[in-house]
């Protein structure tokens, strides 16, 4: 679908553990060999709990490869000031996305759908499905 | 009309008045938040006051645009995004003018609260915010600073008996009723702050 480009997948949390190891399970879940851009933003720069606009910024540019990048949060601070920074500021790379889907399983989707070379659009489809799964 | 100098003297009064209130501010986060509204503010305030001191912005809409900035990377919280959007809308929305009228800057402001409504999906009535700023700008349009902050602080305090229906306080349901909002005391500073930068 694109040329050989990768979407990248940034993972915002209150928790800096929570991001890092939903990114590790991802990617763990995609399979061993995936190579997708995945970084984990969370917490605040001075390791507590909260949101950064400083450690979300940096994920979005190290995940960047040009297919465009897809942001996943868990709550609150950390939708609003993604939602904020796409909004207003130049901060993050051009077509980046925060898609609207679970956290946890959100992020298995999008790094699967995205390890297979599919777009963004396709990308955020995936992560935006995994709403419709129910438990119970 | 209102210079670059008067909107840093808005901000810095605004951190002065945060710096006071934190305490009281985090007192009323306890019951319905994660007690950090008045430390997080506190925080961003500061920087804000910091950053405007150090780089002298020489315009209004570049003063706000900066403060605003400043805000959404320095508070870690829901507000850094909320009052980052507020004034960094509101200067974009002065434009690059040395100076603006008054209600230029109403116009602005209402611009600025709009898109605070936007982005947190709030509207009057929510326990938010929001409840504090709405009124401000309709009387500032008709009455200027002074009649902008009574009716900032009269929409912080009717937020007591409203049921949140936005943030963390929401989970609460009927719990949050009966604890004024911090969101709309804060916003209620910030709009007296302008009173003092007026000089009135």
């Amino acid at each position: 679908m694109s040329d050989g480009k990768q979407v990248g997948i940034v993972l915002v949390s209150h928790s800096a553990e929570v991001a890092a190891s939903v990114a590790e399970l991802a990617k763990g879940l995609a399979g061993g060999e995936v190579s997708v851009p995945v970084a984990a933003a969370g917490g605040t720069e001075g390791g507590g709990l909260g949101t950064s606009s400083e450690l979300i910024a940096a994920a979005a540019a190290a995940v960047d490869r040009g297919a465009g990048v897809a942001v996943l949060t868990d709550l609150g601070s950390a939708v609003l000031t993604v939602k904020a920074l796409l909004a207003e500021g130049d901060e993050l790379p051009d077509n980046t996305r925060l898609v609207d889907a679970p956290f946890v399983e959100g992020a298995v989707a999008a790094v699967v759908t995205a390890a297979t070379g599919a777009d963004l659009a396709a990308v955020e489809a995936a992560a935006a499905e995994a709403y419709t799964y129910r438990k119970v | 009309m209102l210079d670059a100098d008067f909107f840093r003297r808005w901000m810095t009064a605004t951190a002065a008045s945060v710096d006071r209130e934190a305490e009281r501010l985090t007192a009323l986060d306890s019951p319905i938040g994660d007690a950090d509204h008045g430390s997080n503010l506190q925080r961003g305030f500061r920087a804000v006051a910091a950053t405007l001191e150090k780089e002298a912005p020489d315009t209004p809409g570049a003063v706000l645009t900066l403060a605003g900035r400043q805000l959404i990377s320095t508070v870690g919280g829901a507000s850094g995004p909320l009052y980052g959007t507020l004034l960094r809308r509101t200067g974009k929305a002065l434009g690059d003018a040395g100076a603006v009228s008054e209600a230029e800057f109403a116009q602005a402001l209402r611009a600025g609260v709009d898109a605070v409504m936007t982005l947190g999906g709030a509207a009057p009535g929510d326990k938010t915010m929001i409840d504090a700023l709405v009124p401000a700008v309709d009387a500032l349009d008709e009455g200027g600073f002074t009649a902008a902050r009574t009716a900032a602080e009269e929409g912080a305090l009717a937020t007591t008996p409203l049921q949140a229906r936005k943030g963390r306080a929401s989970y609460l349901g009927e719990r949050s009723i009966g604890h004024q909002d911090p969101g709309a005391t804060s916003s209620a500073l910030l709009v007296a702050a302008l009173a003092e930068a007026d000089g009135e």
